[in-house]
């Protein structure tokens, strides 16, 4: 027999997969602004410190746990989202969601927490913060929301009941 | 002098000689013994020795770059390779049935099962790492020959423990679950990241100032490279043992 399509589990499939492709897109969401910070902030503007003698035992935990979260959770993401691709279960809109949902709540947690709680290093030194704090802020509220309505949209409480769904 | 220049040489060609007759003797009676566990052999060994005799750890006596340096090769690099070259596998393939029996028995029982459980070799690792820079024990190594042999020796041990507790490509008779495995890598990167910050900023007793920075800065970043290859395989494994149930249930080709 030669390559006959059989395609058992598409499209209702992704239901059973929702909230894989939901973490997949947190994962990588929290892994691309991780790498961003890392790359932009860090290396190529020199805004960000390595360590900032103000930061407090608590700050350095909190930044050790993240690095080492942001490094497992990019490549833990790509290998679901292959996962996914591979049980035809990708759900492209909902993992757009979760990207958006994980680097918004990280940029937040990175804005508010750590940068000005723990005090663990400013946005850019020597200059006035408090407009580089309200742009990072707002732009993560803003991802966290675009989010959180992408998600609920992609809710499979949404989706239409089985017996509707068309099979190609 | 003799013993710190021949003692290293002489077992490292000692575990040359006895892996490749272990294989030799492997390759007659099951498959080919892959090309690339020979390559990840060689290299694992010369990196952890690399630490222990010749130039660089005659360096690293003066220098604390040089040291940081070598606790890389030894504790992370070696091990991740000497791990992917499937030593024990190997020893059993090689050993007479009634030797391969009680080796398998002693590495099925209970002590083996606690020490080499990720939560013991990832405390016993990171652990020992916050003991030599963070409580003088690094100082002390500097001065004592014997405790600088322990120290290195642990380094070696502990590392091996744990990433043998992490990925699974050599034989793991305890083996424990995906979430426990992450949940362990993830706090144990942490301590190595935290660990090297504070040396950056406040290095151990006796170590210029300078020599710290770039120092911390190296196993920040080359621990980062490491864990980096670590992760992948620890995921890639993940990525392959979930094929089974998928090629039960779908038929798509």
């Amino acid at each position: 027999m030669d390559k006959v399509k059989i395609r058992m589990n598409k499209p209702a499939d992704r239901r059973n997969y929702s909230a894989r492709n939901l973490w997949s897109g947190i994962l990588f969401g929290f892994g691309v602004i991780a790498f961003i910070d890392e790359v932009v902030f860090h290396q190529l503007l020199h805004w960000h410190h390595f360590y900032d003698k103000s930061t407090s035992d608590i700050g350095l935990v909190s930044d050790g746990l993240f690095h080492a979260f942001s490094f497992f959770a990019t490549i833990g993401s790509s290998f679901m989202l292959s996962d996914l691709r591979r049980r035809d279960a990708f759900w492209l809109r909902r993992w757009i969601g979760g990207i958006l949902l994980g680097s918004g709540i990280f940029q937040l947690y990175d804005g508010i927490i750590q940068h000005k709680l723990m005090r663990l290093h400013q946005i850019r030194y020597n200059v006035d913060i408090s407009l580089y704090d309200w742009v990072w802020n707002l732009a993560a509220l803003a991802l966290l929301i675009s989010g959180v309505v992408i998600t609920l949209r992609t809710s499979p409480k949404r989706m239409p009941p089985e017996e509707s769904v068309q099979y190609d | 002098m003799f013993p710190s220049i021949f003692i290293p040489v002489i077992i490292t060609a000692a575990a040359f000689a006895l892996y490749l007759y272990a294989t030799l003797s492997s390759n007659k009676r099951f498959q080919r013994w892959p090309m690339y566990r020979y390559g990840c052999f060689i290299i694992g060994v010369l990196s952890s020795a690399s630490a222990v005799t010749g130039p660089l750890a005659d360096w690293a006596h003066l220098d604390f770059r040089a040291h940081m340096l070598g606790h890389l090769l030894l504790g992370m690099l070696g091990p991740l390779l000497i791990v992917l070259s499937s030593p024990v596998a190997l020893a059993l393939r090689t050993m007479e049935v009634h030797w391969a029996r009680s080796v398998t028995r002693l590495l099925k029982s209970k002590p083996v099962l606690w020490i080499s459980h990720p939560i013991t070799a990832a405390t016993l690792n990171i652990g020992g790492l916050w003991l030599i820079y963070g409580a003088g024990l690094y100082s002390a190594m500097q001065h004592n020959m014997l405790i600088h042999i322990l120290v290195h020796f642990h380094v070696f041990v502990a590392g091996y423990l744990f990433t043998a507790s992490l990925i699974y490509t050599d034989l793991a008779p305890h083996r424990t679950s995906y979430n426990l495995r992450s949940f362990v890598m993830i706090i144990a990167f942490a301590g190595h990241g935290i660990l090297s910050k504070l040396i950056y900023a406040e290095p151990p007793e006796g170590i210029p100032q300078a020599q710290g920075l770039t120092g911390g800065l190296l196993m920040y970043y080359g621990g980062d490279l490491i864990d980096l290859v670590l992760i992948f395989i620890f995921w890639l494994q993940w990525y392959r043992s979930s094929q089974s149930l998928f090629s039960k249930f779908s038929m798509t080709r």
